[in-house]
């Protein structure tokens, strides 16, 4: 661990301004990911930015109905908030699927999108890891493979993004609100989060000194009846293998709204954009069911210690959707 | 007051453990938390290849960093009188035999200062290449000549035993079988995690060398310490009372109290503390060998077997042979007139393999009794019934009749508790919502061994206090407790007259918390000192306590009945297991062991450790394998998060039974081992579960949802 000077700034504007003009400075916020990767010298910021305190802890109602969360929010509290329960079950079964109490009521729900993969090769830093230090190289490919992406990989980083709570986040089309050397914007989070291509260093698309302040969800009448399902090595405290975010709603036997989302296959929450295609208006069927999830995982380029994960997925989305649709009638 | 023979027992009572109040508090004094005044901290430095040799060091940069006290490598550690067992001597040469090895290590004011320094000592490699992977195919396999106890004894195997052994012949006996099995079953390395990661205090001054660690054996860890530095041992005090988990991990290997004494020799008089990281726990603490294990098995239409063959493939180090008793169960389970054993070993670039809970048996016992299911299935008989017609009137290897050998009896016992009865013996014949179903069972077996070096004291108080010594360990087994029950079954009193003392060098010498034999070595050690005690009183004092009070001691007596009887613990375990259509997620919601494990001497402490050992075998079925990288030559998933073993959620009922047979020949407790037996057979009982669930027969562990999945 290399040292490090700590501060806690006054305002959101003066915490941008420092990590803007100081490439060796980092937000703290939960530092649940962050001052882990610090011990093994996988980070070495040389100041540590405080912003927990200057962003908002509550989660507010929006006019148009959702919910606005502020970006300090901590984890147990989205998890545990009514609303969230009523309105968006998946959101909140993704957050208690993920982590432990301890790490949930210190994590926020702004940090949460940013954690780093659980790549090994990326947490060890004798070993080449092109997200760690570009150029080096990916250990992955060829070395332990069971915990990386199907889906979206590149040749240089085939690591995935290790949270859930994006997952829900990912399926309900969340938006971030962030503020940053150019001033306040909102990104989608669909998009803030990126696949690796050339430069796997760069897990979203936040300008350097550009901070998460608060997720907007947006009022989303099928994420009433939805589930979330993390399929993972053991039954609790483990990454997933697969996981599935998924919002149905059926009417005379039709899909008519579905949300599917996939985590643990790929660099960025995986939106199953092409099943939901397929999906949407069809009938709600086992066949159609398997047809969508197949059309989704088309394009998986497992690898030998992951192939497993193409069917895992495609069950998962369909015993997803059988629960949810058996359900609903 | 008088001291009477052995009376009205403590020995069977479920007495609460007299350390949980501490623990509870959190007043339990571990082995970092020892109140030390300015402690200096020391953090290690690992190799980063592995296999070569270090042809440079630079620690300028390290050394200029304020607070630092010192940098330790190779060039500048002290030279140790004895170098030669990687287990316990680091930085004695520039070699490097495995990637995490000890290279060095910084002493400084802070922790956090050591941490930040070891990152600033650049180490110049020359690299060779390295091999660490086992294959059966190796050309390079041979038969282990490890001498048993860590070489201080002879034998093939470290338990002593030979590595091969053959009666009769298998072919005939496979070829004039009705029903034959020939199959390949494989376990990964498994790595030692317990709660407490090996941590040391040292204090060197030119008089005493105080070392708080964390010890299955205390004194075991004082000699080896004593010979590598080359000091007298009577200069080094090992302190440790309250031990957070062992499991054989802290029994031998010893390099972190090693390195430890050298950073308190680089600041006399100073303490030192060191403490390994969850990670650097993966290359330095020991972990259970890779195996591929050939069973191949015959059967007469009556279900009786005819051969036994286990031919055994393990991982060792090239630094060091460690090999175990991955055969040794197989020797004693069943009768066949017609079987053979073998062992041979990969010597690879790897850290060196120690004991872990059963070792050998642990993951023998996996193979033989998966075997013995398939079997089962093939002959068309119930597991149970088939188990039953194959056990031995004697042990099937070299005849001697059992102390006690109630498999059978557990077995019954067992199946009537679980529900047994009526079972449909079909795969895929039981479904529960999206559940698949199934259930399992699989015999269990550990010896009850003696190890050497045992001395107990007891002083009697004219009061009628008690007070008894021994340098025994409380691993979180109930040592404190037991001995406590078993002192004052000895002397025929309460036990709340009884003061008990372990963990400390400045007590009685005693053998180290392993091989189930502890409760066997120090109570009986206890028991001769009662004995003593009361010779003592009687032929000098006419049978009163004087007023100065008195103490007498004795050493472990030989037991005559060893060289007569076989002596092992027997269980038997089932499983109820669901496995998800979809998924292939395991759950196991119900495990239920029975055992034959001699007179409990706490059903309390006995059955915490029961139920201990049935979970960790619940998470060798399922969860647990170090992943070693062959590029890089170490283990990749070296963290709580990658390296799984169970979690609460996968835990659900465990169930534990004794069958409370004294055993007349073992000690005079009547007692045979716990700490082991459990862990026995879990693995395959879950495994057979499995089968049966789903019809998929998974021969490779751990049972992960890969397997299950089409």
């Amino acid at each position: 661990m290399k040292p490090f000077r700590y501060e806690r700034a006054d305002d959101v504007a003066s915490a941008v301004a420092t990590v803007t003009d100081d490439p060796r400075a980092a937000f703290l916020a939960g530092g649940t990911n962050l001052v882990d990767l610090m011990k093994m010298e996988v980070a070495t910021p040389g100041v540590l930015v405080d912003v927990r305190h200057l962003v908002s802890h509550d989660i507010e109602d929006l006019p148009d109905g959702g919910l606005r969360i502020g970006a300090g929010v901590s984890n147990s509290m989205v998890a545990a908030d009514r609303r969230i329960r009523r309105l968006y079950p998946m959101l909140s079964q993704a957050i208690l699927a993920g982590a432990s109490y301890q790490l949930r009521n210190l994590a926020t729900a702004g940090g949460n999108f940013l954690q780093r993969t659980r790549c090994v090769y990326y947490r060890d830093i004798a070993t080449p890891c092109n997200k760690r230090e570009p150029g080096s190289g990916c250990s992955a490919r060829g070395g332990h493979e069971r915990d990386l992406a199907i889906l979206g990989a590149s040749e240089a980083c085939a690591a995935t993004h290790p949270s859930d709570m994006a997952v829900a986040m990912a399926a309900v089309d969340a938006v971030v609100h962030t503020q940053g050397p150019a001033g306040e914007r909102t990104i989608p989070v669909n998009e803030l989060l990126r696949l690796p291509g050339d430069e796997p260093w760069r897990d979203n698309v936040l300008e350097r000194g550009e901070l998460i302040t608060a997720v907007d969800l947006p009022p989303l009448a099928v994420a009433a009846n939805s589930r979330y399902r993390k399929v993972r090595d053991r039954a609790s405290y483990a990454f997933a293998l697969v996981s599935v975010a998924a919002a149905v709603e059926v009417a005379d036997g039709l899909v008519r709204d579905v949300r599917l989302a996939l985590g643990g296959v790929a660099h960025k929450p995986w939106r199953a954009f092409t099943a939901e295609q397929a999906l949407l208006g069809a009938p709600a069927t086992e066949e159609n069911f398997h047809a969508a999830a197949e059309a989704e995982l088309a394009g998986a380029r497992p690898l030998p210690g992951n192939a497993f994960k193409v069917p895992l997925a495609a069950n998962t989305i369909v015993s997803m959707l059988r629960a949810l649709t058996e359900e609903a009638r | 007051m008088t001291v009477t023979s052995a009376g009205p027992s403590a020995v069977g009572a479920a007495l609460d453990r007299k350390d949980g109040p501490l623990k509870v508090r959190g007043a339990a004094t571990y082995a970092g938390e020892w109140p030390v005044d300015n402690p200096a901290y020391l953090y290690p430095l690992q190799a980063t290849i592995a296999a070569g040799r270090i042809t440079g060091v630079d620690a300028s940069a390290a050394l200029d960093l304020p607070g630092v006290l010192g940098v330790i490598t190779h060039v500048n550690a002290p030279k140790l009188a004895w170098a030669t067992d990687p287990e316990v001597a680091v930085l004695q040469s520039d070699e490097v035999a495995w990637r995490g090895q000890i290279v060095g290590a910084v002493v400084a004011e802070t922790l956090e200062t050591a941490r930040h320094a070891a990152g600033l000592v650049r180490l110049a490699y020359e690299q060779r290449p390295h091999d660490t992977e086992l294959r059966a195919d190796r050309h390079d396999l041979h038969r282990p000549q490890h001498a048993a106890l860590f070489g201080a004894a002879p034998g093939d195997l470290q338990d002593g035993s030979p590595a091969d052994s053959a009666l009769g012949d298998v072919d005939a006996g496979l070829a004039e079988a009705a029903f034959t099995l020939d199959a390949t079953y494989t376990t990964p390395m498994n790595h030692h995690n317990p709660m407490e990661p090996h941590t040391g205090i040292a204090v060197w001054t030119d008089d005493e060398i105080t070392l708080y660690c964390s010890s299955q054996g205390v004194h075991l860890h004082r000699s080896l310490l004593a010979g590598a530095f080359g000091v007298d041992a009577a200069r080094i005090r090992a302190i440790s009372p309250h031990v957070g988990g062992g499991f054989g991990s802290k029994v031998y290997p010893v390099v972190w109290g090693t390195l430890a004494l050298m950073g308190a020799q680089l600041v006399p008089g100073r303490p030192v503390k060191f403490a390994l990281t969850r990670q650097q726990m993966f290359a330095l603490v020991g972990y259970r060998p890779a195996t591929i294990q050939r069973v191949r098995l015959g059967a007469d239409s009556d279900g009786r077997l005819t051969a036994i063959a286990h031919d055994v493939i393990q991982q060792t180090a090239r630094a060091k042979e460690y090999a175990e008793q991955t055969v040794g169960a197989t020797r004693a389970m069943y009768a066949a007139p017609n079987r053979s054993t073998t062992t041979r070993v990969a010597a690879l670039d790897v850290p060196v393999p120690t004991i872990m809970r059963g070792p050998g048996e642990a993951t023998g016992m996996f193979a033989l009794e998966s075997a013995m299911d398939e079997m089962a299935s093939a002959a068309g008989l119930d597991p149970i019934e088939f188990r039953i017609r194959n056990e031995p009137a004697v042990h099937p290897e070299h005849g001697l009749p059992f102390s006690t050998r109630n498999l059978v009896a557990c077995l019954r016992e067992g199946a009537r508790r679980f529900g047994w009865e009526g079972r449909d013996p079909a795969p895929l014949s039981r479904r529960e919502n999206d559940w698949l179903v199934g259930t399992g069972v699989a015999s269990s077996i550990y010896p009850s061994p003696r190890l050497p070096g045992n001395s107990a004291s007891i002083h009697a108080d004219a009061d009628g206090r008690y007070t008894v010594r021994i340098g025994a360990a409380d691993i979180g087994t109930g040592t404190w407790t037991a001995l406590t029950q078993i002192a004052a079954e000895a002397l025929g009193v309460g036990v709340e007259d009884v003061n008990l003392e372990i963990g400390d060098t400045s007590l009685p010498v005693a053998s180290s918390a392993g091989f189930s034999s502890g409760i066997n070595c120090w109570g009986s050690t206890i028991y001769a000192a009662a004995d003593e005690l009361r010779k003592l009183l009687d032929s000098e004092h006419g049978g009163m306590v004087p007023a100065e009070g008195i103490e007498a001691s004795a050493d472990m007596p030989d037991n005559p009945y060893m060289e007569q009887f076989a002596m092992y613990s027997f269980g038997a375990q089932f499983a109820e297991v669901r496995v998800h259509e979809d998924t292939g997620e395991i759950r196991v919601p119900r495990l239920l062991g029975v055992f034959d494990a001699g007179r409990i001497i706490n059903p309390k402490t006995a059955r915490s450790q029961l139920i201990g050992g049935m979970t960790q075998g619940l998470s060798m079925a399922l969860h647990e394998a170090s992943v070693i990288d062959p590029r890089f030559g170490h283990v990749v998933n070296n963290d709580l998060g990658g390296y799984h073993f169970a979690s609460n959620a996968d835990v659900g009922s465990v169930e534990v039974h004794y069958l409370e047979e004294r055993d007349p020949y073992t000690n005079p407790m009547g007692s045979k081992g716990i700490g082991e037996v459990c862990i026995v057979g879990t693995a395959a009982a879950i495994a057979n579960a499995v089968h049966h669930a789903t019809g998929v027969r998974v021969r490779d562990l751990p049972i992960t949802l890969d397997k299950l999945i089409v």
